[in-house]
Parts: structure tokens; C-alpha cells; sequence
């Protein structure tokens, strides 16, 4: 982290959604904690990855910053500027530089617009470029995404599923983001056509030296693709460590469940099994201390009654675990 | 390993007719499975491993698709022979499937245990009370707490986890000789995936259940199958044991896709990727279907279509670099 100049800074970001019930005389009945004081930043150049199961917050987390949702408490900090007190020119500057990935490319194209005009749009609300100029931008990015200039007059649906995602990554590309938040890129994907999108995010990344946030909930893939990885369970970060730190040495209880549930690439691969009871408890009641502890084999007193906090294990490994410093 | 052979499959050919021309989904699949084993059926979208599970099931989406070929020989029998009638009382009873999504294949608007005593009732011949306690029972197995409470509710009540274990209740209720499960655990959480995963593995322990798992996962072969068919473009091009298969991959296609792969444990810096995309399965190329997209096309490739040939024990593969002299 130390050795990296900080793009994107995210510091205690709290989402709640009010929960409403009836029609017409709709009260607030509880509220949902999507995101629940989340501390963690993404360097410049750097792949940070955020992973756990459904409902764990992480889409949410990535709508805060593409500021598609409002903040409940918290800041989000890029380039050191909290980006709530941006002034208009520098929102918009900031709304230009942060860009998306989404998982589905069936339903991020429409399906009435040639791709060319597609790529094309973000440049055009954006920027007061000529005709010709955004003609050739268009050009260069169908170019590096692998798709070919011609590709250009083409409609959505004449691709397939990877080339698609190739548009939409061409998309993300033409305004020259310093973020690109890619929301599950892959998943959709099939298997040989994961690794040629996986293999051209790297490269791009190289190319043209853009931090990516990526959301997934495949541990190899994020694994991959990520320099450091956050570990998310029911809207609170539980782990932060190097990709490689966090694969050797998980620390914390449910990374250690999720390692052992990934699937492994050999049938001779003997790992340890632990099969965790039960499901994720509902977000509109969380469990009280550390939201974990019921699945939890090695819970004591302390994590019923008290929510851990992220600390610092040593070398950029951070845990919320009571029961971390004992070990 | 002298166990009797439950399902074969002999040169199935499913083919689609349609206005473009006649698309080949399943073209000429043959495997074994042997009571108690699991075979896994890997392969992309496209690649007919679903089309091949919706052919023995007889259930090919009339009129456009036909099986006009080949023979399901399932315990004995032909089932291609069987009238539609017959086939009612063999799936759900002794053939039963689960397919990817839970949710569409639960009733919104009847109770988990009307659900899980149908098929007992309608197979079984026995009163609704009787079928219900059986249903408790059912849950009890997969896991389900508190079945007595759950078994009054609604699907929209469950989590994706419980609704497909939900489902395993319903197609082990009739303890099928034969189980398939369509990408079983996709639309499942990854912890939830194991769990699932471990069930489906002690029912099939208890019962000697065999299973034909379909999937696109490496993963999942790795960690339930005892055998596995690779598919391309409607045709098996490996076929092999699966300490084999992992140990020595052999085909182009099947080497190129486990490498594609991010795995957890060795850390490479680029994913091999395969170029280009499967082929139009109503236009297929003359020779091998993967030679457009193979690295180690030969000219015998593109002309045609290679034979099967063994190249170890149980280890099958259709590829021209794995046949050794042409005799003709």
C-alpha cells in the first residue's frame, strides 16, 4: 500500500436503505445495512478485489462510488478530494474518470444503437470533440479491445457474449479513466472466452495504467486478477491482505471457509473441508458483535458481544477478528 | 468395478431442424455409466451436454428438435422404444433431473410439501398423509431444519440453497436409479455450492445412485465425478477416468480449456485463451469441429472428421494427433 500513491480512498462507508412496508401508509420498519463502515483504497495501477456471497454489499459498495446511490455516512476520497464537495466542473471530471464493467453484456448494450455509436455515446455527452475526432477514438478503442474498426456498424446482437463484453469494455475505455469498476466481468462468460477478457483486462490495465476494482465472487478469478484482495461478509470488510498473502494465510474464519469451498483444479487436490452451517443471516437483522459469529466453529463470548474491528496484522494484513491477536 | 452398466448410450443424434438449416446439437454421443458412478458431462454453452440429458429424458423441445438417431439403452432397454406413456412412469421415478435454476422448477403457488409428495403420490400409489410424512422425511434427509414447519411454506419463503435442496427432496423422493443434475449449482452461492455438493455426494454414497453431472466447472468435475466426457460442438472428443483426465489431458480442446482456467494454486501470469468462438452448430466444418480454432491444426484436420481412438486405459479421444497410423 506504502509503495503505492493512492487513487481512490474509501474511508468508514456506511449505505443504509430503509426497509418501508405497506402502500399507502408506508412506515419504515427497520433498516438494511448494505454497507456497513467499510475502510479500504485502491492504488493507482492497481487491481483491488472484493469478493463474497450475494448480499455481502459489494455491488453496493461500487454504486456508492460510481455515485449512482447517495451515501449514508462516510467518505469517499479520490485523488484526495472528498468527492460529495466536488465543484460541478470536477464531478463531472470525476463522473468521466470513473467508469463501469457490468457483468451482464446482454443487458448493458442497447440493443437499438450500432456499436459504433454505443462507444461513441460517453464521448459525445462528455466531451466537444469534432465528428471526425470522435470517428477516430472510436476506431482506436474497437482496435484495442481486439474487435476491429469494421466491427464498428454493427448492432449488439450480432455478437457474442465475449465480444459484447469487449464493447462494453471499449465503452468504459474511450473517455481515458484513471477507475474502472468491473462488476463481476466475467461471470457471464463462458469458460474459453473468460480467459481471452480476463488476459485483455490485464493487458489494458498495462496498456494505460488504470486502477480496476473488481467484484467477484470467484476466488480464482479475483486471485488473478487482483494485487490486493478485501474479503466482504454481510456489508463489513473482514479481511484486507496482498492477493498472495491472503491465499497462503487467511486469517479470518469465513475466508478460510471461502478458500475451502472454492473448487479445486485437481481431484487429488486435498483441502481442508469446511462446510459452513447454515446461510448468510438477513442483512435487516444482522447478528449482535461480530456479524459472523453464528456460522462461526470457533466463536467465544466476546463475538457475540462485540463487533471486531479491522486492525492491522502485520505487512498491509488487516482482520476484524477478536479472535486474531490470540492466534 | 464389476458393477452393471445402468445407462449406455450409443450413438445419439439429436438435430434441430430449423429455417437456417439443420443444427446438430447432439451428433453422435456414446458413453457408459455404471451403477453408483458419476459422469461428468463438461462442456461450453452450446456444446449439447444439456441436449444430450433432455434426449434421455425423451424430452427434446418438440417440434424443432428430433432424436434421429442412436439408441439410450437404460437398464436394459431402449427407452427411444418406449411410448410416451411408458417414459411418464420412468422419469421423476426412475430417471429424475435438477436443473440450474430452483426457482423455476418449484410451483409458486403450492406448498414445499405438496410439491415433494406429488411425485410420491402419483409414482408410489400411496395416500396423500402417508406421502406427506414421507415428504418430512425427504427434507429431514436433505438437510432441511425444522421440516414440519418448512414443509406448510411457499417457495418465495426459502433461500436459493434451500430451494435446491428443496428440489434434491423432490427427485430423491422416489429413489431414482438415475440422477441428472443440469448445472446443478450455478445460480448457488459458493459456500452454499459445497454444501450442496457434499449432500448430493452422501445421498449418492447411501443409496448407490448413479449421476450424470452437467457442467461447465473443471471444479466441480474434480470434485464429484469419477468420469468424465469433454464436449465440443455436439461430440464427445475425450473421454476418460478423471484421475486420468486431470493427469493426462490429451485432446487440444480439453487441454486448452483447463488451462484457460485462474487456478487457486499455481500462480500464472497470462491465462492461456482459445481464440475465435464455437462453430455454428447448422454449419459445422468438414473435418474436426475444433480445428478452426485448434493450435496444432494438420492438413487431415480440416479435411476430416477424426475417429475415436484409445490412448489409455478407459481414455478415449477423437483427435487426428492421438490417432497413430491411418490404415487404409
Amino acid at each position: 500500500m506504502n509503495r503505492m500513491e493512492v487513487l481512490l480512498e474509501v474511508k468508514e462507508l456506511t449505505k443504509y436503505f430503509p426497509v418501508a412496508k405497506g402502500i399507502i401508509f408506508s412506515k419504515v420498519i427497520g433498516v438494511l445495512k448494505a454497507v456497513d463502515a467499510v475502510n479500504f483504497s485502491i492504488g493507482k495501477n492497481e487491481t483491488f478485489g472484493l469478493v463474497g456471497e450475494s448480499g455481502c454489499g459489494k455491488t453496493t459498495t461500487a454504486k456508492l462510488i460510481l455515485m449512482l446511490e447517495d451515501i449514508t455516512s462516510g467518505t469517499i476520497l479520490f485523488n484526495g478530494k472528498d468527492i460529495r464537495q466536488l465543484s460541478r466542473p470536477d464531478l463531472k471530471n470525476y463522473r468521466r474518470v470513473v467508469q463501469a464493467v457490468f457483468q451482464n453484456p446482454y443487458g448493458s448494450l442497447s440493443p437499438r444503437m450500432r456499436v459504433r455509436d454505443i462507444i461513441a455515446e460517453p464521448l459525445v455527452v462528455n466531451n466537444t470533440l469534432s465528428r471526425y475526432e470522435v470517428k477516430e477514438r472510436v476506431a482506436h478503442v474497437l482496435e484495442v479491445v481486439g474487435l476491429g474498426e469494421e466491427k464498428g456498424d454493427l448492432y449488439p446482437h450480432e455478437f457474442s457474449g465475449g465480444q459484447r463484453q469487449r464493447i462494453a469494455v471499449a465503452r468504459a475505455l474511450i473517455l481515458n479513466p484513471s477507475l474502472i469498476i468491473l462488476d463481476e466481468p466475467v461471470s457471464a462468460l463462458d469458460v474459453s472466452i473468460r480467459a481471452q477478457i480476463i488476459n485483455l483486462l490485464i493487458d489494458i490495465q498495462e496498456q494505460f495504467g488504470i486502477s480496476y476494482l473488481l467484484i467477484a465472487h470467484d476466488l480464482a478469478v479475483v486471485k488473478h486478477m487482483s494485487h490486493r484482495i478485501g474479503v466482504m461478509y454481510l456489508g463489513k470488510l473482514v479481511e484486507v491482505a496482498e492477493s498472495e498473502e491472503l491465499h497462503k494465510n487467511p486469517l479470518h474464519p469465513y475466508t478460510r471457509a471461502l478458500h475451502s469451498a472454492a473448487l479445486p483444479s485437481h481431484p487429488d487436490d486435498q483441502r481442508e473441508e469446511i462446510i459452513l452451517p447454515g446461510e448468510v443471516p438477513s442483512p435487516l437483522h444482522p447478528p449482535s458483535g461480530c456479524r459472523f459469529h453464528p456460522r462461526c466453529s470457533e466463536a467465544e463470548a466476546i463475538c457475540h458481544a462485540e463487533m471486531p474491528v479491522l486492525v492491522d496484522v502485520g505487512g498491509g494484513h488487516r482482520i476484524a477478528c477478536h479472535l486474531a491477536k490470540v492466534r | 468395478m464389476n458393477s452393471k452398466t445402468i445407462l449406455e448410450v450409443k450413438d445419439l443424434k439429436t438435430y434441430f431442424f430449423t429455417r437456417h438449416g439443420v443444427a446438430k446439437a447432439v451428433d453422435g454421443v456414446s458413453f457408459r455409466l455404471k451403477e453408483g458412478e458419476t459422469l461428468g458431462l463438461v462442456g461450453e454453452s452450446g456444446c449439447g451436454k444439456s441436449m444430450t440429458c433432455l434426449s434421455i429424458m425423451r424430452l427434446v423441445p418438440q417440434p424443432a428438435g428430433r432424436i434421429v438417431g442412436g439408441k439410450i439403452i437404460f437398464d436394459g432397454v431402449d427407452l427411444l422404444s418406449k411410448s410416451e406413456k411408458e417414459m411418464r412412469s420412468i422419469r421423476g421415478k426412475r430417471i429424475s433431473m435438477i436443473l440450474q435454476d430452483p426457482m423455476t422448477s418449484l410451483n409458486p403457488l403450492f406448498t414445499i410439501g405438496e410439491q415433494v409428495a406429488e411425485p410420491i403420490i402419483i409414482h408410489q400409489k400411496i395416500d396423500r398423509a402417508k406421502a406427506w410424512e414421507k415428504a418430512q422425511e425427504m427434507l429431514m434427509l436433505v438437510k432441511i431444519q425444522s421440516p414440519e414447519v418448512r414443509i406448510m411454506e411457499y417457495p418465495h419463503q426459502m433461500s436459493g440453497g434451500m430451494r435446491q435442496r428443496i428440489v434434491g427432496a423432490m427427485v430423491l423422493s422416489c429413489q431414482p436409479d438415475l440422477l441428472i443434475a443440469d448445472e446443478p449449482t450455478t445460480s448457488l452461492d459458493v459456500t452454499i455450492q459445497a454444501q450442496f455438493l457434499r449432500l448430493l455426494k452422501e445421498i449418492q454414497q447411501r443409496s448407490n445412485l448413479s449421476m450424470i453431472v452437467v457442467t461447465h466447472d473443471f471444479g466441480i468435475v474434480a470434485k464429484v465425478c469419477d468420469r468424465v466426457a469433454v464436449m465440443y460442438a455436439g461430440r464427445i472428443v475425450e473421454y476418460a477416468g478423471i484421475r486420468e483426465l486431470f493427469n493426462h489431458p490429451t485432446h487440444p480442446y480439453t487441454k486448452a480449456l483447463m488451462d484457460s482456467i485462474p487456478k487457486m494454486e499455481v500462480k500464472v501470469d497470462r491465462l492461456y485463451s482459445i481464440e475465435g468462438q464455437p462453430p455454428d452448430l447448422a454449419n459445422l466444418p468438414a473435418g474436426c469441429n475444433f480445428a478452426p480454432r485448434c493450435s496444432q491444426t494438420m492438413e487431415i484436420c480440416e479435411k476430416e472428421p477424426p475417429r475415436e481412438s484409445v490412448v489409455g486405459d478407459g481414455h478415449k479421444v477423437s483427435c487426428w494427433l492421438s490417432t497413430p497410423k491411418r490404415n487404409e
